[in-house]
C-alpha cells in the first residue's frame, strides 16, 4: 500500500517530464534538455519558446485542472454520501459554462474565472436552497435539485448560443468542448490560484470527510458541525472546479473516475484518498492531454480522450472488482 | 448523573407533542433502559438528548451542565451515541470506523495521532473484536458491526453512553452478548448508560433502572423488579402480560393466543 501510494504521488511529475518530450514540433531529447538547462538564461530561440512557453504551461495547466476535478469529485462523493456523483452533479459545470458563455458572448471585460465561479457558486447555492426543507438538506433531494439546476443552466446556455453573434458562437462551442490548446502562463497563474485555494482546505480537513460520510446525525453526535463543514467543503470544491472549467471548458469523467480508481488501490480513507486523488487526477489529465495534442495533426478536445479512455477502463475495473468496487 | 427536566418536543405544524413533559434522572454509573411501544416517542426523546433535535422546551443536564447549550464538539466529549445498524457508503475498515470516534478530540486540521490509534485499538480490544481491525466494515456480520459501533463510542471517551435499540438487528445469542458487554464495560469505566430496548426480558436482566414511555409520556420509572409488573406492562403495550419465574429469574411473556387449527 505504502509503495503504491508513493508511486501514485510521484506519477504526475513523471508524466509531466515525459510529456515535455512529446509534441508535433519535432525536437530531439538532447535539444530539449539543452533548453531546460538554460531555462533561466534569456534564451530566445524557437525551441525555447516551444518548450518553456507552450508545452510547459500547458502541462502545468492540465495537471492543475486534473487535480481540481479529481479532488472535488472525491469531496462531493463523501459530503453527499454518494459514490456516483461528480463535481458537476450540483449544477456546477452547467452554471460555470453558462457564466463563461455570457462572458465570451456579451461581457468581454469579465474574466472567465470570475464568471465561472459566480455562476457555478450560484448553481450550487440554488441547488442547496431548493433541497433545504426544515433546516435540513437531504442528500437525495440535493442530487435532484442539482439535476434541475443543471437543466435550467443548460437551457440558458442554449439560449445564449442562439442569441450570440456567430463569430463568438464559434468561440463558445470550441471552449465548451474542453481543451488546453490556448494554455499560457497567464492562465496557469490565474486558474492556479483558484485551484490551490480550493484544494487546500479540503486537503487540510480531509479526515473529517470520513466522519461526515457516515451521515449527518452520526457526524454530529461525533462532534462535527456538519452544516458549517458542508459549506466549506462544497464551497472549496466549487472554487477549484470553476477555476479549472474557466480555462479548460467542460472535461468529464475525471471527477467521477479518479476517486474510484484510487479507492480500489488504497481504500476509502480520505487521509489517503484526497492526496492520492490530487496526484492521480493530475497524472490522468496530463496523459490525456498529451495524447490529445499528439494523436492527430491538430489538437483534439481533451474531453474526448478522457471519455474514450476512461469509460472502458472504468468498466473493466468495475467488472474485475465485482459488486464490492461499487462501494455497496 | 443525567437529568431531564420537563422535556417537550413537538414537530412543527403538528397538533400534539411526541415527547410530552418528560422528566427523569439516571444516577452516575447506572444502566437505564427506556421501554415503550413503537411510536411512543423513544427515538424523538433520544434525538433531543443527543442534541440532534432541539426540544420545544425543557432542559437536559449532565452533572449540572446544560447539554443543549453546548456546541456539537463539546457535547460529543460528554456523550457518545451508538446508532442503529446502518451501512456507510464507503467500505472503511473497522479500525478506520472506530477512529472516527476520536473526532471530538482531534484538532480541526489534524488527523488522528498515534495516541488516538492506541485508544481505538484498546476500544476494539475491550469489546473483543481486535481481530476484525483490518476487515472491511461493510462486510462483517450485524453483531460484529454493532460491536464496532460500541467500540467507536468507547473510543469517543465520554461519560454518558446512549444506545438506540442496540439489539434490534441481532440474533438471540448476539442480543445477550452485546448487552453483557455493554454492562461489563459500563461497570468497568463507571459510565452512565441510557438505551432503548424492545424486549422487556432483556431490560429485566441488564437494567438498573427502567423508564417506560407511552404516547410521549412517562408511565413508570423505577427499579426493574418494581416496575416490570404484569399490570404496568399490560398498560404499556396494550396486550395481556404474564410473568413466570424459576431458577431465580423471571420471564415476561404475552398472553396472546394462537388461533387453534380445527
Amino acid at each position: 500500500m505504502r509503495i503504491k501510494s508513493i508511486i501514485i504521488l510521484l506519477s504526475p511529475f513523471l508524466a509531466a517530464a515525459l510529456s515535455l518530450f512529446v509534441g508535433t514540433y519535432g525536437l530531439s531529447p538532447s535539444e530539449i534538455i539543452d533548453v531546460l538547462r538554460h531555462a533561466f538564461s534569456a534564451a530566445d530561440s524557437a525551441e525555447a519558446t516551444i518548450i518553456l512557453d507552450i508545452r510547459l504551461p500547458r502541462i502545468l495547466l492540465s495537471g492543475l485542472a486534473g487535480m481540481a476535478l479529481a479532488t472535488s469529485g472525491a469531496t462531493m462523493q463523501a459530503v453527499l454520501r454518494n459514490p456516483l456523483v461528480d463535481p458537476f452533479i450540483l449544477g456546477i459545470s452547467a452554471g460555470a459554462a453558462f457564466g463563461c458563455a455570457i462572458a465570451i458572448g456579451f461581457l468581454a471585460w469579465l474574466p472567465l474565472q470570475v464568471a465561472a465561479f459566480v455562476f457555478g457558486a450560484l448553481a450550487v447555492f440554488l441547488a442547496c436552497v431548493m433541497a433545504r426543507s426544515g433546516g435540513e438538506i437531504s442528500r437525495l433531494s440535493l442530487v435532484l435539485s442539482g439535476v434541475i439546476v443543471s437543466a435550467f443552466f443548460t437551457a440558458m446556455l442554449s439560449l445564449i448560443k442562439f442569441l450570440v453573434d456567430p463569430m463568438k458562437l464559434q468561440n463558445i462551442v470550441h471552449w465548451l468542448m474542453g481543451s488546453f490548446a490556448m494554455a499560457d502562463w497567464q492562465q496557469v497563474r490565474t486558474s492556479g490560484i483558484g485551484i490551490v485555494l480550493g484544494c487546500l482546505p479540503i486537503l487540510l480537513l480531509r479526515w473529517r470527510l470520513n466522519v461526515i460520510s457516515m451521515g449527518d446525525d452520526e457526524a454530529r453526535s461525533m462532534g462535527v458541525n456538519v452544516s458549517v463543514k458542508r459549506i466549506i467543503f462544497i464551497g472549496s470544491a466549487t472554487l477549484a472546479v470553476t477555476s479549472a472549467v474557466a480555462v479548460s471548458g467542460i472535461i468529464g469523467w475525471i471527477g467521477l473516475m479518479v476517486p474510484h480508481l484510487i479507492r480500489m488501490v488504497a481504500g476509502p480513507d480520505h487521509r489517503r484518498l484526497i492526496p492520492l486523488s490530487m496526484a492521480g487526477g493530475a497524472t490522468f489529465m496530463i496523459c490525456a492531454d498529451t495524447v490529445a495534442r499528439n494523436m492527430t495533426s491538430f489538437d483534439l478536445p481533451v474531453g474526448i480522450i478522457t471519455a474514450l479512455a476512461g469509460a472502458p477502463f472504468f468498466v473493466y475495473l468495475m467488472k474485475r472488482g465485482g459488486k464490492e468496487s461499487w462501494g455497496v | 448523573m443525567i437529568k431531564l427536566e420537563n422535556l417537550i418536543f413537538q414537530h412543527p405544524h403538528t397538533d400534539a407533542p411526541v415527547v410530552n413533559d418528560v422528566s427523569f434522572r439516571v444516577e452516575q454509573g447506572r444502566l437505564a433502559v427506556l421501554l415503550g411501544p413503537n411510536g411512543s416517542g423513544k427515538t424523538s426523546l433520544f434525538k433531543c438528548i443527543a442534541g440532534l433535535w432541539r426540544p420545544t422546551s425543557g432542559v437536559v443536564r449532565l452533572d449540572g451542565t446544560d447539554l443543549l447549550a453546548l456546541s456539537y464538539r463539546q457535547r460529543a466529549e460528554l456523550l457518545a451515541v451508538v446508532p442503529q445498524d446502518h451501512t456507510p457508503p464507503f467500505p472503511y475498515t473497522v479500525m478506520e470506523a472506530v477512529l472516527m470516534g476520536r473526532a471530538p478530540h482531534v484538532g480541526l486540521y489534524s488527523a488522528p495521532s498515534a495516541e488516538d490509534m492506541q485508544i481505538a485499538r484498546q476500544a476494539l480490544e475491550s469489546v473483543g473484536v481486535s481481530h476484525l481491525a483490518e476487515r472491511c466494515y461493510t462486510r462483517i456480520s450485524g453483531g460484529e458491526r454493532q460491536m464496532t459501533l460500541i467500540a467507536r463510542a468507547i473510543a469517543q471517551d465520554a461519560p454518558l453512553l446512549l444506545l438506540d435499540e442496540p439489539t434490534s438487528h441481532l440474533d438471540f445469542k448476539n442480543q445477550h452478548r452485546v448487552l453483557e458487554m455493554v454492562h461489563r464495560i459500563a461497570a468497568d469505566k463507571g459510565l452512565t448508560v441510557l438505551m432503548t430496548l424492545h424486549d422487556p426480558n432483556l431490560a429485566a436482566f441488564f437494567a438498573d433502572q427502567v423508564v417506560m414511555l407511552k404516547q410521549g409520556r412517562i408511565v413508570a420509572d423505577g427499579q426493574p423488579e418494581d416496575v416490570l409488573q404484569e399490570d404496568v406492562l399490560a398498560n404499556l403495550y396494550d396486550i395481556g402480560i404474564g410473568i413466570a419465574s424459576g431458577e431465580g429469574r423471571r420471564l415476561i411473556y404475552t398472553r396472546s393466543q394462537r388461533v387453534q387449527e380445527t
